[in-house]
């Protein structure tokens, strides 16, 4: 393999010359946009007989756009509980409606919250911090947690005085 | 399970196990950007973002014949890789007061040719596509850097974008698209079409790719890996998992 010893200029500029390959996929027909346009026959063009579909044995949310799933599809986390009712309730909408998009985003959260209760519910207390990869930010970026720690703790009790005051 | 005889690649004898995991998305997103761009010879390519992708982008822009590579950032340590491995004339847009008049200024106040998105929706750099993306959710993230993409590139020049953005609405100036004659062009990378390539590029030295893996972390150390990776700790640029007993 080459070794690449790439040379700048007094100005700064680098040298294209010292580059390894440099120019080499240069191609004035270069049309990305299209990269099956020039096809042949061992590129899967044309008729081609189509492998089996994957069969779901599990509850498939669809968007109703599409009519038909594609070839494979991911099974391993059916919808259930309330963010599975959000989530039915977001794919009766289309892509270009935001509500879609806020069901989902909503249904997301709830399925973390319901995760972390379903391992109480299997006597397993979860270890959150680690899940978070806190002790990465424990060693390299300990300042920061800290803050952004102290700030939660701060916004957290701001939020439970005003709240009491409400109360009040 | 279909597609299982068209979708993988047999790796290559001679090709380290390190380059080979990266040929799966870093390598070919990287240079899909640069073949998106549409780089002419002698052409100044700017490209926003130093993550492995706009660093795999600066480097594979050199390939088409560029004539000049820019990288924007705001991390040091990411753009001091992208100088060394690009190579790229970099440049940290903290330090500078507006990323569309300094390229206008650095190209005779045409702007670039081509300009690459290498970030996406968690850019950093404007404080309303901050708040308004980032903190408060009301949009699908920041289009800062789609914005000082179409913004300074040259009239009827072609942005690329391979940074990821959500589905709902942006920010973005989609008038000065117009305006300005913009072509862009936007994809997911076609790896399977890139492979053949780019396994081409990595026998003759023209793509380093393991040079990008900073982190070598084991699969059960998941989550501190995200965590570096998410939060660009400790000069992380790539980490890669490795299962037990690798």
């Amino acid at each position: 393999m080459n070794e690449m010893t790439i040379v700048s200029q007094p100005n700064g500029a680098i040298d294209t010359s010292t580059i390894p390959g440099w120019g080499v996929d240069a191609d004035p027909d270069n049309d990305p946009t299209y990269p099956y346009r020039e096809r042949d026959k061992d590129d899967h063009s044309g008729t081609w007989d189509r492998p089996p579909r994957q069969n779901a044995d599990v509850e498939l949310l669809q968007s109703i756009e599409h009519t038909q799933r594609p070839a494979v599809f991911g099974t391993s986390t059916p919808p259930s509980g309330l963010s599975g009712m959000m989530r039915r309730a977001a794919f009766k909408k289309s892509e270009s409606n935001l509500l879609h998009w806020l069901l989902l985003l909503g249904a997301d959260r709830v399925n973390m919250v319901e995760g972390v209760v379903k391992d109480f519910g299997h006597g397993r207390v979860p270890n959150i911090p680690g899940e978070m990869g806190l002790r990465a930010g424990w060693k390299h970026n300990k300042p920061g947690l800290i803050a952004k720690t102290a700030g939660t703790v701060a916004v957290a009790a701001l939020a439970v005085a005003a709240l009491k005051r409400i109360r009040r | 399970m279909p597609y299982a005889d068209v979708g993988p690649t047999v790796i290559p004898d001679w090709m380290d196990p390190d380059d080979a995991v990266l040929m799966t998305d870093v390598v070919p997103t990287g240079y899909q950007a640069a073949e998106m761009a549409g780089i002419r010879k002698g052409d100044t390519v700017v490209i926003f973002g130093a993550g492995p992708i706009g660093i795999m982008a600066a480097r594979c822009a050199w390939l088409f014949g560029a004539g000049r590579v820019i990288v924007f950032d705001y991390l040091e340590y990411r753009l001091d890789f992208a100088r060394e491995y690009g190579p790229a004339e970099v440049y940290n847009f903290k330090e500078i007061d507006d990323v569309v008049v300094f390229m206008k200024k650095t190209t005779d106040g045409l702007g670039a040719d081509v300009a690459i998105d290498a970030v996406g929706l968690e850019a950093s750099g404007n404080s309303w596509q901050t708040v308004m993306g980032r903190k408060l959710l009301l949009t699908s993230g920041s289009a800062i850097a789609l914005h000082w993409a179409i913004n300074s590139v040259k009239k009827g020049g072609i942005v690329s974008i391979v940074g990821v953005y959500g589905p709902t609405g942006n920010l973005v100036p989609i008038g000065n698209v117009v305006n300005k004659g913009i072509t862009l062009r936007a994809n997911q990378a076609s790896v399977k079409r890139l492979l053949p390539r780019l396994i081409e590029h990595v026998k003759n030295g023209h793509i380093e790719p393991k040079k990008l893996i900073t982190h070598k972390v084991p699969l059960d150390d998941v989550a501190n890996a995200y965590h570096i990776f998410s939060r660009k700790l400790d000069n992380c640029i790539k980490p890669v998992l490795l299962p037990a007993g690798a």
